[in-house]
Order: C-alpha cells, then structure tokens, then sequence
C-alpha cells in the first residue's frame, strides 16, 4: 500500500497522510450493485413509456378501444405464467445456496418454460391484434401499447436467452463462485420484470377496460 | 490476486463479506411463499373485480385495483428482491429511493400537463362555429 506524506498545508507540523491505492475489493463485490443500478435505469425506461401510454392511451384515432381488444382471460393466464416463473426462479436460487447443481437447473429449466409460455402467449395476442387491423400504425393508443408491452416482451426475451446461456454455464462450470454471481443478477432482473408486469396488467389492461 | 489465495482470504475470514454489508440475503422458502401466496391473492383480486364487474361504482374498482397493484410491488420488493437499508450498506434502497422520486416526478408531470394541455386547447363549439 502506497501511503503519501502531504506538506502539512494547515501550519502546523503535523504530518497529514492520505490513501493512494484503491482498496483491494473481492472480485465481483460490486457487481450487484451496479446491476441494481442498472435496473434502476432500465425502471426509469419503462416509466418513460408508461408516461406515454398514459398521455396517448385515450386517443382512439375512431379505431378499437382497449374494451374491444383486450382479452382479459388472455392476459390472466399470462400474469399467471409469470408470477409462476418468479417463484421457481426464487427454488432455483434457494437450490443454488444449497450448492445443488441438479435441482437449480432444473428449477431455471421450469422458469424457462413459463417464461416461453408467457411469450407465446404475447406473441399470439399481438399476431391477434395485427391480423384484426389493430396493429401499432392504427392509432396513438395502439402505438404506445405496442411500445409498452413490446419493450418487456424483448426484456423477458433477453432474460430467456440469458437463463439458457447460464445453465450451459453452470453445466461446464458447476456452481461456482462466478456463476453464483451471474445467477443472482438474473434472478433481480427476472423478479424486476415480474414488478414491471403488475404495472402493466394493473394500468394497460385492467383499468383500459374499466374506463 | 489468484484463485487460490483469495479463496483462503475468505476462509480465514468469514465474515468479511457480511462486514461490509456486500453480504446478499437469498430468502428462504418461506419467505418465498409469503411472497407467492400474497402476490396470488393480490392479482387474483383485481382480475376477478374488473371481469366480473362485481362493483357497481367504476371509480371504486379502479382505486381498489390500483391499491392491489402498489401493495404487490411493495410485496415483491421485499420477498423476491430481498430490498431492506441494509444490502450494500444501504445503497441499494437509496438506489431504488432515488428513482421512484424521479418516476413520480415524471410521470405525474407528464400527466399533469398533457391533461391541461387537453382542456385547454380544445377548440370550444364556439370557436367552430366560427371558423371559415
């Protein structure tokens, strides 16, 4: 450690002694804050398109009304699929501290299949709405709904295509330290979009069909 | 810093990572199931008032689906992402503070002033009637 004499500024003779050197920090000790961070930012994105949703939601352009395109038994299976991924993302961790391999890919296996049915399940919704002539172009409504919920269409489509590169990961690696790391990143990130979709099923859908 | 002398370090102290407040709460399952069970109960609510319509007055039913929805992020928050003031030394929840005040922020503003711009520049049946 590099320690510094400074000339003592203040008068007196004391000497005054400051750190040089970073601290040693263990590897990857900032890493989940700064994925927090990262989070945070990405909140700040989808707050950005729900002011929009909000602003442009109620202009119809004389096209459909979210009464006329939402399906609400749809999007509860949906949610559904969801709120279930979460919480067998969460055994997967549990299982993960427990230093068993077998049962948390398993468990991330079980979240990915819940969470392709959640895309699926958008995805055929969408391709719905198109085919009827409700598509992104048909009014600012449609527009900012399609922005919405796409971008954590996309989010939820990334966080798959992660799980499935870390459980190859954690199959030639094993749980070791690193891939616990990677693994508990996922798991705030998963559980992140699982909060965005409360106020997406809250704010587009349910109340779109109440007003 | 190698692998091997590292991994020593820990051993040696344990309770290093937890000193500095670097230490992540994992949950248990328990807490996991609270999480589930109350997030179940507080999406299955609103559904089943909006589909249903079982409340006459509409302003009632948003107000109550809006209450669930805040109430299951706070559930979420603090059973699935493990929020509380002590995960990296608080940072975390000053983190998360800091941005809710900037979506409130922004969010409301954006509201607030396209609704008046609505009210405001809304030509008026007399103006109509007055244009050529």
């Amino acid at each position: 450690m590099t320690v510094m004499k400074a000339e003592a500024l203040n008068g007196t003779d004391a000497p005054v002694f400051y750190e040089v050197d970073e601290h040693e920090h263990p590897e990857g000790a900032s890493t989940m804050l700064g994925f927090w961070l990262y989070l945070m930012s990405d909140c700040l994105i989808f707050a950005m398109l729900f002011a929009t949703y909000a602003v442009l939601g109620g202009n119809y352009a004389a096209g459909p009304s979210p009464k006329d395109v939402f399906e609400l038994p749809l999007v509860a299976l949906n949610t559904t699929m969801l709120l279930l991924s979460s919480i067998t993302y969460g055994f997967a961790m549990l299982a993960m501290v427990k230093d068993k391999v077998g049962a948390t890919q398993m468990w991330l296996f079980i979240t990915a299949i819940f969470g392709a049915c959640f895309l699926g399940i958008e995805l055929y919704e969408f391709a719905h709405l198109i085919h009827e002539g409700a598509g992104p172009q048909r009014s600012a409504f449609l527009s900012s709904f399609f922005t919405l919920v796409g971008t954590h269409g996309l989010h939820v489509t990334f966080g798959l295509v992660w799980l499935f590169t870390l459980m190859v990961q954690v199959w030639r690696g094993g749980l070791v330290e690193a891939n616990k790391r990677r693994l508990m990143c996922l798991s705030m990130f998963w559980h992140f979009l699982d909060v965005i979709w409360i106020g997406v099923f809250t704010f587009v859908y349910l109340i779109g069909v109440l007003r | 810093m190698s692998a091997d002398a590292h991994a020593g370090h820990d051993a040696a102290h344990p309770v290093h990572a937890d000193a500095h407040g670097h230490g992540q709460d994992h949950g248990s399952l328990q807490s996991y199931m609270i999480g589930f069970v109350l997030s179940v109960i507080l999406t299955v609510i609103p559904f089943y008032l909006v589909m249903t319509g079982a409340l006459q007055s509409k302003q009632l039913t948003i107000a109550i689906v809006v209450a669930m929805a805040f109430v299951q992020i706070i559930v979420h928050m603090i059973y699935f992402l493990h929020m509380n003031f002590k995960t990296e030394d608080g940072w975390s929840m000053m983190a998360l503070i800091f941005t809710i005040i900037v979506v409130v922020i922004a969010l409301s503003g954006s509201i607030w002033v396209m609704y008046h711009l609505n009210v405001n520049m809304m030509p008026s049946m007399q103006d109509m009637r007055q244009m050529p």
